[in-house]
């Protein structure tokens, strides 16, 4: 277990110096010139070639790559363009939105679409399954932004029961931070619960036709039992496989989401980031959600052997 | 046959309904009884319906599209066919149990043997937790299972083939079940292993008085365990008797087919060539008027083809479905 567990550390290593290779050429590659930003539109020539010099950008790409990395390894992750202040910093700030409507989307969405799942793949053909499905692929085809506006005019300008935007951290008010999780967690977590009420319903079906299952309702089980303990526990680790696979679906989400509802989270930071070409913001914002990404990909890898006994590691 | 038997079935059909078109029977008029102690086998080639008229009897045909289409299961004076869900689900595992031809695939592979085992108990005596294990325990030892205790916590896949189905068995019987349904439990071992499992059905049968309904296409089986053999064919029963009467006197075409076609060896000790029966058992769709067995019989002659043979009783309880069985007067021409 732990000679594995060392082994896929190891193994992130090469990922995430990929990651950090595209990232940095994908930023020199593109257009926009930090440079020119800073020195805003009437500025001369001249003034951004000494703004470029004095940021490093004037230097050839392997000598800002390797400088880059060995401030990495050190644990700096640089600062600013703009704001002058560490990314880390910045990101850490940043952290308590983003972490808080991540994990609230993924539980709205294993809470409903599990249960759903199961379900669709229990009445397999009926107007129950077709209804269920037929979600899913409403949920998956329209937008995320269009589910938030489309959410916000009915429960918060029409209803007037949810605040339109923002966030309200948890120390200040508990109540506050759930009322303005509510609506973005909805908007973000469709897509997701969509996603996993598929594969819930495919894995269950295929498990509601093993030999165990015809087993199980010979011995007079009845039919919550089936399904739950003898069909879902097996079905766990290909549902336990795709949240954990869904993760990427769901940073890509929380981006534009906390652009609906004005979130001063990760997502609002790599979005002003970029369009002022702060490279060492986005690049650090890139390489941290790499890094959760392979360690969350690591864990689930790692909890299969609780849900299989046949899986050891 | 005593008054009353155990399990009555009466003209049972099993259907399937079908998109395009009224529902297709596999089974029809299948009609047998089963008093308490007995081993009834069932034999029969692949497709001709046996498991799924065990599965009926459990009320488990696959679903949506199996059903029963016809017939009363008499069990201790309530009819399996029209009982509703619950019924079935206080019947299941506790009035009639059943092991399956795979042991492989037929355990859950995520659950211990101990907690599948124990988990009968609890679900139909609501005893507590400790008593189920001790249960669950004891039915190890009794299919001898060697370090029972230690196998209480292992997994499925920890056990060999002739394992798990002991353990299918100590499953199927903790909960002292009137009626053991065994759907070919031997096909998917090895010979060695066959003989035990079956050694040890017998035992149990003996220990506990459950009656067996032993599903199988092999007459060396039949001739180890059965007390009466249903032969079906193309989802009806073509043959019946005491295994003795059977034995004795083979008289459908098809039984007398299945029979040659067991290995023997002959006065020298050497194996002598296996009969097969030439052609396959008609598909679903395929089924005529007549005989169905007629396309692959010997002695079929036009009569045969046209029009159906009622199952008639010839003398005892040995009663068969065939144009040609019984004496030469009533013989048809």
């Amino acid at each position: 277990m732990l000679a594995y567990v060392i082994k896929r550390i190891l193994s992130t290593l090469p990922v995430l110096g990929v990651v950090a290779i595209v990232v940095f050429l994908l930023l020199r590659l593109s257009p926009g010139d930090p440079a020119a930003i800073i020195a805003g539109d009437n500025a001369s020539a001249n003034d951004i070639l000494q703004i470029r010099e004095q940021l490093g950008l004037d230097r050839p790409y392997l000598e800002q790559f390797f400088g880059w990395i060995g401030q990495l390894i050190t644990g700096d992750f640089g600062y600013s363009i703009y704001l002058k202040r560490p990314v880390l910093q910045l990101i850490g700030e940043r952290v308590e939105p983003t972490l808080a409507l991540s994990l609230s989307t993924m539980a709205f969405a294993i809470v409903l679409a599990v249960p759903l799942g199961v379900l669709a793949a229990w009445r397999a053909g009926t107007w129950i399954d077709q209804t269920i499905m037929a979600f899913a692929v409403m949920a998956f085809s329209v937008p995320v932004f269009l589910i938030g506006y489309g959410l916000v005019i009915q429960f918060s300008l029409t209803l007037n029961w949810l605040p339109v935007q923002g966030f309200v951290s948890i120390h200040k008010s508990v109540g506050d931070f759930i009322r303005h999780l509510v609506l973005p967690t909805m908007t973000l977590g469709l897509v997701y619960t969509a996603l996993l009420a598929r594969i819930t319903r495919a894995t269950m079906l295929e498990i509601l036709n093993e030999d165990y299952i015809r087993t199980a309702r010979a011995k007079g089980l009845t039919e919550s039992r089936v399904l739950v303990l003898h069909a879902l526990k097996n079905a766990s680790v290909p549902i336990i496989t795709t949240i954990g696979t869904g993760l990427a679906l769901l940073i890509g989400g929380v981006v534009v989401t906390e652009s609906v509802f004005a979130i001063p989270g990760i997502g609002r930071l790599t979005i002003e980031a970029v369009l002022q070409r702060d490279y060492p913001v986005i690049q650090g914002v890139i390489l941290v959600i790499a890094s959760v990404y392979v360690v969350v990909n690591l864990l689930i890898d790692l909890s299969y052997s609780l849900f299989d006994p046949r899986i050891r590691f | 046959m005593t008054d009353n038997p155990l399990l009555s079935v009466d003209g049972l059909t099993v259907a399937f309904s079908s998109p395009d078109g009224p529902p297709v029977a596999a089974v029809q008029e299948l009609s047998f009884s089963l008093n308490a102690g007995e081993t009834l086998c069932i034999v029969g080639e692949s497709g001709c319906g046996k498991s799924l008229t065990a599965l009926s009897l459990m009320r488990l045909l696959p679903r949506p599209h199996g059903m029963i289409g016809a017939g009363r299961i008499m069990l201790e004076g309530r009819d399996i066919a029209t009982a509703s869900e619950a019924d079935m689900r206080m019947l299941r595992g506790r009035a009639i149990s059943m092991i399956f031809q795979e042991p492989m695939t037929s355990l859950n592979p995520v659950l211990t043997i101990g907690s599948q085992i124990s988990e009968m108990v609890k679900v139909h005596e609501g005893l507590d937790e400790t008593a189920c294990r001790q249960r669950a325990l004891d039915m190890l030892k009794l299919v001898r299972i060697p370090e029972p205790e230690r196998r209480m916590d292992d997994y499925p896949h920890q056990l060999s083939g002739g394992m798990r189905q002991r353990v299918m068995i100590a499953m199927a019987l903790v909960c002292d079940p009137k009626i053991l349904l065994a759907d070919e439990p031997t096909t998917a071992l090895d010979v060695t292993i066959e003989a035990q499992i079956l050694e040890l059905i017998q035992d149990l049968k003996q220990r506990t008085g459950t009656a067996v309904i032993l599903i199988t296409h092999d007459f060396g089986v039949v001739a180890e365990m059965a007390d009466r053999v249903l032969v079906m064919y193309a989802g009806r029963q073509i043959e019946q008797g005491t295994a003795l009467e059977l034995f004795d006197a083979p008289t459908h075409p098809y039984t007398q087919a299945l029979m040659a076609a067991m290995p023997r060896f002959n006065a020298e000790g050497a194996q002598t060539r296996l009969k097969e029966i030439a052609g396959i058992v008609p598909a679903l769709h395929e089924r005529g008027q007549g005989c169905c067995f007629a396309p692959r019989c010997e002695k079929a002659t036009r009569h045969c083809f046209d029009s159906m043979p009622p199952l008639r009783l010839m003398a005892g309880e040995h009663s068969v479905a065939c144009w040609h069985a019984g004496s030469p007067q009533e013989r048809h021409p």
